[in-house]
């Protein structure tokens, strides 16, 4: 019997101005990426909550993405700047506590870089797929603790 | 130097502030927190070795709000959260007035002997036993007592250990959790009116004690304290379950010093470390 092979899932947060209209960009194009990944759309990176991530690991997410307008090209000025500085700072929790950091992919893409968009996800994939499921957070799950 | 009654008096009576937060002795080598009023009530107040709270978490609440103008008895690392607090835009300078305490340490906790091997891990780097900002000061600074840091040695040993050696080591410390939020009721800059776990649609953190929202409780708690974090460790004195807290908080507060040179509650006038920007921030992880 053949063996099934791992298709990671994988969440995207992206922001509506640039990396969602990449992506279009590369859909229009009739640009292929893989399929693993599941985009969720926000106004801007800026918005991106980690409490996002966390929630996407939580619930079993291998891999998240994340993306938005290069520096400079926010449309709303200074969003992705604030959110560069907030990423340095969470990246160093999640090392600290033991969550592999690669298996959150940071980048620029704007509307125009369709092709960067398919190699960001082609190269993220494949790095995940490498790496394996991503168990330990999503296994938390219900197992109650109150025992003191 | 004036001592704190009289301090406290004279601010009362010549109306300079409505109450004074301060200590009062509790039972033996305790102290509880006091609000007083009028300068009777003031000669309650006192300065000891057991001056552990942290009074700066009252000045945003409602019910010291009512009182305009206060005065707050603070050691430096109190001080250190009144001014975060300022320059979070939480409270005016104008309306809080520090009677800052030269201090010479303080216990882990209430009830024991001050000495060498009690002494709270915060006192051991202090820079701040003379307070940096204050408007009446008083107390005297005696030398410290000498102790190593274990605290930093833990978080050395940490971050020597791998992905799944830190994984293992903080779920067995999260998995103590009750989810009491004493953490967070502790904290001066735990100032939410509603908290990110308080919000049931959608519910972000998962409120039963059980592993995940433990995990994410005390990730984001953590998170939400990155850079802003002052290190009086009441949180960890407050823990209930021994959850060592300020391994998490002190270890970002090294982070926030290391990626951008700055330290939270030093000076009014800068700008918060997440509330603002460069534009030389490092991006080398960003594809």
């Amino acid at each position: 019997m053949e063996t099934k092979k791992f298709e990671p899932k994988i969440i995207a947060f992206v922001c509506n101005w640039c990396t969602y209209t990449g992506a279009d960009l590369a859909g229009t194009s009739r640009m292929k990426y893989q399929p693993n990944i599941r985009m969720i759309k926000l106004p801007c990176t800026g918005r991106i909550d980690p409490v996002f991530i966390i929630k996407a690991f939580e619930r079993g997410a291998d891999g998240v993405l994340v993306s938005g307008c290069h520096p400079g090209d926010c449309h709303y000025n200074a969003g992705n700047f604030h959110a560069r500085r907030r990423w340095i700072m969470f990246n160093k929790l999640l090392d600290f506590l033991g969550i592999d950091e690669s298996r959150i992919h940071f980048s620029w893409v704007s509307a125009s870089e369709g092709k960067k968009f398919v190699d960001v996800v082609n190269g993220f994939v494949n790095k995940v797929k490498a790496k394996g499921p991503f168990e330990k957070y999503a296994k938390l799950n219900k197992e109650y603790v109150i025992n003191g | 130097m004036d001592d704190i009654k009289t301090i406290a008096k004279e601010l009362l009576s010549s109306g300079k502030v409505n109450a004074v937060i301060g200590y009062v002795n509790g039972t033996d080598k305790r102290t509880k927190p006091y609000i007083a009023t009028t300068p009777e009530e003031a000669d309650k107040l006192v300065i000891n070795d057991y001056i552990l709270n942290n009074l700066a978490v009252y000045l945003t609440r409602k019910e010291v709000e009512k009182y305009g103008k206060v005065a707050i008895v603070a050691k430096g690392c109190d001080i250190k959260s009144i001014v975060a607090l300022i320059q979070e835009s939480q409270i005016k300078r104008e309306n809080v007035h520090i009677i800052g305490v030269n201090c010479s340490g303080v216990p882990k906790d209430f009830g024991i002997e001050f000495n060498a091997e009690t002494i709270s891990a915060k006192c051991l780097n202090c820079q701040v036993r003379t307070p940096h900002i204050y408007d009446s000061l008083t107390g005297e600074a005696k030398d410290l007592p000498k102790a190593d840091d274990n605290n930093l040695k833990t978080i050395r040993k940490v971050e020597a250990m791998t992905a799944e050696e830190k994984w293992d080591f903080f779920e067995e410390e999260f998995n103590k959790c009750i989810k009491c939020y004493a953490c967070r009721q502790a904290c001066p800059l735990c100032y939410c009116e509603r908290c990110i776990v308080d919000k049931s649609v959608p519910r972000w953190i998962e409120r039963s004690a059980h592993k995940r929202g433990n995990f994410s409780w005390n990730l984001i708690r953590a998170f939400h304290l990155s850079g802003r974090c002052i290190g009086c460790n009441e949180c960890e004195r407050a823990c209930p379950m021994d959850i060592p807290l300020s391994l998490l908080n002190r270890k970002m507060g090294m982070t926030a010093k290391e990626e951008f040179n700055y330290t939270p509650g030093m000076d009014i006038n800068t700008p918060t470390l997440v509330g603002s920007y460069d534009l030389k921030d490092n991006e080398d992880f960003i594809e």
